[in-house]
């Protein structure tokens, strides 16, 4: 087991050296976008004194590196800085908060990071059961009918865009039969009841998005095994084909499935923009795509550095889960 | 005389390959009463195995039976639903498999998987047949029977896998185990106490049996009848001590002669003379763990040394230090008196060319994707600088060496060769190098009798003509036997014994020797009675746990 804790570990530092990357690439990358902040926010207004009285207030007219390193400096001591449209400019026509009400970064993503995770657990919570029972039952009646309309409706689903399905839930489930609302505006304090609700479409346009990939793996991985040894064993012993399955081949297909598993629920954290809008569903790529359009730089690479720590750490969680599944390395000789 | 317990009459099976079902079986007939054991033998391809399963109503992927009926107790096999076989497989009849490490289920408990069937068919509950596993564990002799159900797989040595597959088999007292190479894979030693184990309980419990093996020698001692199959055809079938004594189809007869073949003696040594091949108090470690402890013997010019041992011995090991692959840790190897290189790494052409190697799976060792011209050409470009038509020349000479005609086999790739054609060409590919001294990994144990007889015979030829010296790696001491001079036994990294071969196979033995010896079954039916009553019954039990 100490062999596995030194893994976690070495690839938790690994982690932090990928953050450190990806911070570059993001800080390069939004630079890099035509335009700033300054620009943006003046838009028609934007006279030349304008644009750089607001540059200085903020900062923006100091050179990239060192904007950078203030920037990362403080990211490591848990600052993550305060959002450009927050902050005290002369644009920002008395609309800031004074003094000690200033809006963090971290204020600002807390909330939607949350609601995020909400729906994506919502949403998991369909769907990793629903495509490993698909992926159980497409195996054990493989070739037949079920199988193949499985596979057509699968495969259909993911192979739609988000927004139409998305369009299409609304209209069976909110228009034609009033079961969900078609939108999706929870606040806090809500009861979790009225929360779940009003989660349910957006999380249900999810689940048809991830779905498939996680069936066919745990099908191709069940199917993968059917021709061991131990397999054709447990057949001659007489047992049910669904025990054979589920008792004998699906423990030792797991570690496939769990990294697929992992790959999309990553999925559901960082790649939801799209059904965030149609549901208006206050998430955080809702807020990731407003800071990109305003260059709200802080913001933007908050955002980043979370979707890629969250890459990472379900990466880190199916390596381990799938060491874990492994008796040879849970029981050592 | 009652109707028999198993009654196959016109067994036809057939494969499919491209699209198209190809006959395996043509029509087999087998009759066993309850209580007796069948051998069923034959070389690879003869449709053993598939007979086998039959037996149980069941066929592997593209494989299905197209004609005739397997009636067990009034059941016929072949037409009964699967819901009806499934309430007969496990709990009437039973399967023991070749590999038991490959066909437990990596992921749960040896007494988990006991269980399972007496729980599913209802014969009993858990508790129960958790307490009659550890019981049938007892009986089959398993060292430490309360616990060893609670490992995996994985925690269990192989010999005691099969004993611990054949309990499994037992849990619901069938009244038919299928026996399908159950001892194959195991070492001598190990592969007498499972035998001794087997037949005890399937005595005990008056179980009939279908014993699945290529080994005359084992089926002698475990069956009460034996049926001789060539590919897919029933050559003669007769009671265990007819058959041995009296075969009466000429396909037999050649199975039984397989083992006769044997080298003449060699004069022995010229003392003084340097040996083509020395290896010198070696110790090799993977890792951190000696696993070869200062070995040394030499090979001289013209000579076969046999290296025996079981597996994990370091006989494999060995050789590769003498290639360089894993160099020594402490010791040295010389070729004809020079010091090498440790690593291969830093040997010339000529060095790496004095020593090439043969190795055990003709099948993983032709890459599957070069044509036989392009796997033998190329050493014969790299070491001997070869090009065009004077490559080809060669190519084609060593393939006449092998007795392989040049012409047809030039452009075939591996997958269109039999199992002995893939060993012929890993021998070519070795002369190719024209090197004085030639490893020999096992090269004959993953093949039949008489192919390997085939394969034997090449090599002593080869030597004859060449004046090769060969380090011949095997586990099986007929093969040391028929072509060695000389024999090094090695166990657990060390050379226990080493002498020339006649003073090996006369006693007296290192007690290690002997008991490898004595272990070879022979194909005297009395063999392994005698064999138990020299050795004392109890004290194979203490052997197992002595192996672990």
């Amino acid at each position: 087991m100490s062999g596995l804790l030194r893994i976690i570990v070495q690839r938790l530092l690994l982690g932090l050296v990928t953050l450190f990357v990806v911070s570059i690439i993001i800080f390069v990358a939004v630079n890099a976008l035509p335009g700033d902040f300054a620009e943006a926010i003046l838009g028609q207004g934007a006279t030349e004194e304008a644009v750089t009285a607001i540059r200085e207030q903020l900062g923006l007219n100091q050179n990239a590196f060192t904007r950078y390193a203030t920037w990362l400096g403080g990211a490591v001591r848990g600052d993550l800085g305060v959002p450009l449209s927050q902050a005290l400019f002369a644009g920002n026509f008395g609309t800031t908060a004074t003094g000690t009400d200033v809006i963090t970064v971290v204020d600002q993503i807390i909330p939607r990071l949350k609601n995020t995770l909400f729906l994506a657990g919502v949403s998991a919570a369909i769907a990793v059961p629903l495509a490993v029972t698909l992926g159980v039952l497409t195996a054990l009646y493989r070739n037949s009918a079920f199988d193949k309309a499985m596979n057509v409706s699968t495969l259909s689903a993911i192979s739609s865009p988000e927004f139409f399905i998305a369009y299409i839930l609304i209209l069976f489930l909110a228009v034609l039969n009033p079961v969900f609302p078609s939108l999706s505006n929870i606040f806090p304090g809500m009861e979790f009841s009225e929360r779940l609700n009003r989660t349910m479409l957006p999380a249900l346009t999810l689940t048809l998005a991830v779905t498939a990939q996680m069936m066919r793996m745990t099908r191709a991985a069940i199917i993968n095994l059917l021709a061991s040894p131990y397999i054709e064993m447990a057949r001659l012993k007489g047992l049910s084909p669904m025990r054979v399955i589920v008792k004998h081949a699906l423990p030792n297909a797991l570690a496939p499935i769990i990294t697929v598993i992992a790959l999309n629920l990553a999925f559901l954290v960082t790649g939801v923009v799209v059904v965030e809008v149609v549901f208006v569903y206050p998430g955080i790529g809702q807020l990731f795509v407003d800071s990109v359009k305003i260059r709200d730089i802080p913001v933007v690479q908050a955002c980043c550095l979370i979707f890629a720590a969250v890459y990472i750490l379900l990466n880190l969680t199916a390596d381990i889960l799938s060491i874990i599944s492994n008796p040879r390395l849970r029981h050592p000789k | 005389m009652s109707e028999p317990l198993l009654k196959v009459r016109g067994l036809k099976i057939e494969g499919r390959s491209d699209e198209t079902w190809n006959p395996i079986i043509n029509g087999v007939d087998m009759d066993l009463n309850k209580g007796e054991v069948i051998g069923l033998i034959g070389e690879s391809g003869a449709g053993k195995s598939t007979i086998g399963l039959a037996s149980m109503g069941f066929t592997r992927d593209g494989v299905r039976i197209s004609e005739g009926s397997v009636v067990f107790d009034g059941v016929d096999l072949v037409t009964a639903s699967a819901a009806d076989k499934r309430a007969l497989l496990g709990k009437r009849i039973a399967y023991v498999a070749q590999s038991a490490a490959a066909s437990f289920n990596p992921a749960h408990k040896l007494i988990d998987q006991h269980t399972e069937g007496p729980v599913q068919h209802s014969v009993s509950n858990k508790a129960e047949s958790q307490e009659d596993g550890i019981e049938l564990y007892r009986r089959l002799r398993l060292p430490n029977p309360e616990e060893i159900g609670f490992r995996y797989p994985h925690q269990v040595s192989g010999g005691q896998l099969q004993r611990a597959m054949t309990a499994m088999a037992m849990a619901c007292r069938p009244d038919l185990i299928i026996f399908d190479e159950p001892t194959t894979a195991l070492d001598v030693t190990t592969q007498i106490e499972v035998l001794a184990s087997i037949r005890d309980i399937v005595e005990q419990f008056d179980t009939a049996a279908i014993y699945i093996t290529h080994d005359l020698a084992v089926v002698a001692q475990m069956a009460d009848k034996i049926k001789v199959l060539l590919k897919g055809d029933e050559v003669e079938e007769a009671d265990t001590r007819t058959m041995l004594a009296n075969p009466t189809q000429d396909y037999t007869k050649s199975l039984w002669a397989v083992r006769s073949f044997e080298r003449p003696a060699k004069p022995s040594v010229v003392t003084g003379s340097t040996p083509i091949v020395s290896v010198k108090n070696v110790t090799a470690a993977y890792g951190t763990v000696d696993v070869l402890h200062d070995v040394s013997f030499d090979i001289h010019a013209g000579r076969t040394v046999a290296v025996v041992g079981e597996s994990g011995s370091g006989k494999s090991t060995t050789a590769r230090c003498i290639t360089g692959l894993l160099p020594p840790r402490k010791g040295y190897i010389e070729f004809e008196g020079v010091q090498m290189p440790l690593d291969y790494r830093r040997r010339d052409k000529n060095q790496l060319r004095q020593a090439q190697m043969i190795y055990q799976m003709a099948d993983t060792a032709l890459n599957p994707r070069k044509t036989i011209g392009e796997t033998i050409g190329r050493p014969v470009e790299f070491y001997l600088g070869l090009k065009g038509k004077e490559k080809r020349a060669k190519v084609d000479a060593l393939l006449d060496e092998i007795e392989l005609e040049p012409t047809e086999y030039f452009n075939r790739l591996p997958s269109e060769l039999s199992g002995g054609q893939k060993q012929r060409i890993g021998i070519a590919r070795a002369l190719a190098a024209e090197p004085k001294f030639i490893i020999c990994d096992e090269v004959t144990s993953a093949l039949d009798q008489l192919v390997a007889e085939g394969i034997l015979k090449l090599l002593a030829k080869l030597q004859d003509q060449l004046g090769l010296s060969y380090m011949f790696i095997t586990h099986d001491l007929a093969t040391v036997k028929s072509i060695s001079d000389e024999v090094v036994v090695m166990k657990d990294g060390v050379v226990v014994e080493q002498g020339e071969k006649a003073d090996m196979f006369t006693p007296p033995h290192h007690p290690y020797t002997d008991l490898l010896l004595s272990s070879v079954p022979e194909m005297d039916p009395d063999w392994l009675d005698n064999l138990l009553e020299q050795r004392g019954v109890d004290n194979i039990g203490d052997a197992a746990v002595d192996k672990m």
